[in-house]
């Protein structure tokens, strides 16, 4: 009853059409780091200090009505963001809240007297420091994760190539860049759990170039007449199938983790697959051509040592 | 994570036969001890389990085996959570300036004259009105203080010195005030009578409070805010209030402020030197008092707080004491006699809660700093339950996913590929509950996502095994081989998330820490189950000479 979604002779030409898609990649790239410049990140208030206000609603009710029932409160800027149920469940961030007593009663009191029956979930008030410390914090762990991975995979292929960890970083920072691209485009709120789902995906976006690369160090020591690049697509056509496969797993688990994982699981989720997706991709399109190019993918191989 | 007793044994368990289940797999064999073993530690894991899972357990049972609980992190239970920063710069000046007062009687006694003042960065500055002192000065200082740095103030031509702590001492004083903030505000919020409180170091300077169930934490942080500095001092009735405020105190003067009511705030005209501090109350309880005067606190002191008392009030019969806290007066009595006894009573119009926290805060001690609270979260126990709900659906759904898809995809190896994730998730639930871990709900997360990744092992071992076959090889060396060679890749993938985990464990709070938990414990338990316990099966069949073929 077994299926296989995947010939065994598949031959797909990854190798030769690499031009192609590293500009595909740089383009893809570049696009990110302009919206990421341009248009920012939604920071939530891990990062951007301020407080949130989780309301919940009986009946529907609008963004206005909102903001015109905490009018009296003089709690200056706030930002009304939908949230789980459209219509009933919202988001309310403003700047301060240290002054005001009882932040969670006062607000669903003014929200209430406004008339409409509202619930008060979830109040979160993080100080402007704090949050300016975590956000130096996440940028030191990010970058910090993104070289350890780096250098770890140099080491274990350094046998074959020391560009194999050259090739892990690129497609790392590659990954990171298109999810936070992702995530400027849809504006879900980034805080430290969407920064968690980020560090894990620099943990499996590895994983997967691993496989492919495992495959490469293997046939590479097997047919040692072949050139890199014949090597290297004959790798990736050979795994192709468990790289799909590994992937699809997780990412079939992600979107289920996304559609019913509820609403405050839903930054870090779509994180986590929009990076899956795009790990899967970069191990194969982009951690190979990096080796290709820095080896030179005619030449023969004429310093091969035993493969690790 | 709370560090209750931690009872280490339920952990160690399920170690010692995993270990041993892995020491009979790196040593080959029939595989039949292994799967005895592995049935073994799933039914440990399920007792470990039960306790969590509130299902109710006979006394018997109780009393001989451990029962760790699953923690739910206040995401998932509601309550709050307040981070505080203790104010340890505040701290230093502090004690730096106890020192300079120390130093002033020294000076005095020696008959050294000296200027003794703090400047803005919390040194002590001390001027010799006589140069000539200057080696006197030095011998003194050298021979009592040797935690303390002594430096020239070059200006001044060997007469201004600042004092300072050493590198050393400051590092003692930093980290002593630290542990007495910690122990300070443990006492406190002790005494609020909520179960399972949570107060630990965060950091260098930081505290963290956390209060399940609590929707309004404003008591606590009322409480928590309090320096709670007492002190007692003489109050000036020579001269006029209002005078004082118009045109400033007279010299030895200041004025302090009551505490808020109708009318305002009123203003005390106080003879600035200290009589007395809180240092010496060893007790505070609340009385209800009568109908007219409403709840009140007695406050005891102990001897030398009682003898210091006494020399007060038998010096001072007639004149009025302040009684003062964080520089607020909350009563200002005449002394209608000698007070021998060491009790103290603070009336002043409470509430009986006001009258609670009041004895609470001279109780517990002052604080030597002052503490912000730099971070609030509080949930409601409405989304706590709609959280659990939501993780509770993906896991199930995901899980379905995955455990149809492999058995579609591979068949027989995929069921047993199925068999093993079950084991995995079972036993990563196990050594959660054995460890007392926090479940949050990114946690949740990481749980659902094990799921998916976990199941990766036998992905890779199960292509592996096709592609062998495929080679001509017997289903036996398909099975050596598929394992063998597979396990490069799942353990090298492997290894970066778990790395990823572990500095998301070290850089995380709350609930990321809860997420990099299950992701760990899921990469180890998921390497356990899905590739050692599932080897033992296919050992098993081939020491049975069952395995003709593998469906796979």
């Amino acid at each position: 009853m077994s299926l296989q979604l995947i010939k065994p002779d598949v031959n797909i030409d990854f190798v030769g059409k690499r031009y192609f898609f590293v500009a595909l990649s740089t383009a893809i790239n570049l696009a990110a780091i302009l919206l990421l410049i341009f248009v920012g990140l939604n920071y939530g208030v891990d990062f951007a200090g301020g407080t949130l206000v989780q309301v919940r609603f009986t009946e529907a009710v609008s963004g206005s009505q909102i903001r015109a029932a905490l009018a009296p409160l003089h709690l200056g800027d706030l930002t009304v963001q939908d949230f789980g149920k459209v219509g009933h469940e919202y988001l309310i961030r403003f700047a301060e809240g240290h002054n005001v007593r009882n932040l969670g009663r006062t607000i669903g009191d003014a929200l209430n007297k406004a008339g409409n029956h509202a619930e008060v979930e979830r109040v979160e008030t993080v100080g402007a420091k704090v949050g300016h410390d975590l956000r130096t914090d996440a940028i030191e762990a990010l970058v910090f994760a993104t070289i350890l991975m780096g250098v770890y995979i140099a080491i274990q292929f350094r046998h074959v190539s020391w560009s194999f960890g050259a090739g892990a970083v690129i497609a790392l920072i590659h990954d990171v860049l298109v999810v936070t691209g992702a995530l400027v485009i849809s504006q879900l709120q980034f805080d430290l759990t969407t920064l968690a789902a980020l560090l894990t995906v620099i943990g499996y976006s590895v994983h997967d170039t691993i496989i492919v690369s495992d495959r490469i160090r293997e046939d590479a020591a097997k047919r040692r007449r072949e050139d890199l690049a014949t090597v290297m697509n004959r790798a990736i056509n050979e795994t192709l199938s468990r790289t799909l496969l590994t992937s699809g797993t997780a990412i079939t688990v992600l979107i289920a983790l996304l559609a019913f994982g509820g609403p405050i699981l839903r930054p870090p989720a779509f994180t986590l697959l929009v990076g899956f997706i795009t790990g899967t991709y970069s191990s194969i399109y982009i951690a190979g051509p990096v080796v290709l190019f820095w080896e030179g993918a005619g030449r023969r191989r004429k310093t091969l040592s035993r493969a690790a | 994570m709370a560090a209750q007793n931690q009872n280490l044994a339920p952990i160690l368990i399920l170690l010692a036969i995993a270990i041993a289940i892995l020491y009979l797999h790196l040593t080959g064999g029939s595989g039949k001890t292994r799967l005895y073993l592995a049935a073994a530690l799933t039914v440990v894991g399920v007792l470990l389990l039960l306790p969590s899972l509130a299902v109710p357990l006979p006394s018997w049972y109780t009393s001989w085996f451990p029962t760790p609980k699953i923690q739910l992190g206040l995401d998932l239970q509601g309550g709050s959570h307040l981070l505080l920063e203790v104010k340890l710069d505040d701290a230093v000046k502090n004690a730096l300036k106890r020192r300079g007062e120390d130093f002033k009687r020294e000076l005095a006694s020696n008959k050294i004259d000296a200027e003794v003042t703090q400047d803005p960065s919390g040194a002590v500055l001390i001027k010799l009105k006589d140069p000539s002192q200057r080696s006197q000065f030095l011998d003194l200082a050298g021979r009592l203080y040797n935690d303390l740095t002594i430096s020239q103030q070059s200006s001044e031509g060997g007469a201004v010195y600042a004092i300072n702590f050493t590198p050393h001492e400051l590092a003692q004083v930093r980290s002593s005030a630290m542990d007495q903030a910690l122990e300070t505000i443990r006492n406190r919020i002790d005494q609020l009578g909520v179960r399972e409180t949570t107060v630990q170091r965060e950091g260098e300077d930081r505290i963290l409070v956390q209060l399940p169930g609590i929707q309004d934490p404003e008591r606590a942080k009322e409480l928590i805010g309090k320096t709670a500095v007492l002190e007692f001092k003489l109050v000036d009735d020579t001269h006029s209030v209002a005078d004082a405020q118009r045109n400033g105190p007279p010299p030895g003067d200041q004025i302090l402020y009551g505490r808020p009511e109708e009318g305002g705030r009123q203003a005390y005209l106080v003879e600035s030197p200290v009589l007395m501090t809180g240092d010496v109350v060893t007790d505070a309880r609340v009385r209800p008092g009568g109908r007219l005067e409403g709840p009140y606190v007695t406050v005891d002191l102990d001897r030398r707080g009682a003898e210091m008392f006494d020399a007060i009030t038998a010096a001072n019969v007639g004149r009025r004491i302040a009684i003062i806290l964080d520089n607020t007066v909350y009563m200002a009595p005449v002394i209608k006699e000698r007070i021998p006894e060491g009790r103290v009573q603070i009336t002043g119009s409470f509430t009986i809660e006001e009258a609670h926290d009041l004895a609470i805060v001279l109780r517990s001690g002052a604080l030597p700093a002052p503490v912000n609270i730099i971070e609030e979260r509080t949930v409601g126990p409405s989304l706590g339950r709609d959280s659990i709900r939501d993780g509770e659906l993906s896991f199930i759904i995901g899980a379905l996913a995955v455990l149809i898809f492999m058995v579609v995809y591979y068949s027989g190896a995929g069921l047993l590929a199925d068999f093993g994730l079950s084991l995995n998730i079972l036993l990563l639930v196990c050594v959660m509950a054995a460890l007392e871990a926090t479940l949050t709900l990114p946690g949740i997360a990481g749980i659902v996502l094990t799921l998916g990744m976990s199941v990766d092992a036998n992905v890779l071992i199960n292509e592996r095994m096709r592609e062998e076959l495929r080679a001509g090889k017997s289903p036996r060396e398909a099975v050596k081989l598929g394992y063998e060679r597979a396990w490069s890749a799942v353990r090298d993938s492997n290894i970066s998330t778990f790395a990823a985990g572990l500095i998301l464990f070290e850089f995380g709070t709350g609930p990321v820490k809860g997420f990099a938990v299950t992701l760990c414990v899921g990469i180890l338990t998921g390497l356990f189950s899905c590739i050692v316990v599932t080897r033992a099966w296919y050992d098993y069949l081939i020491s049975q000479r069952r395995l003709t073929t593998i469906s796979v």
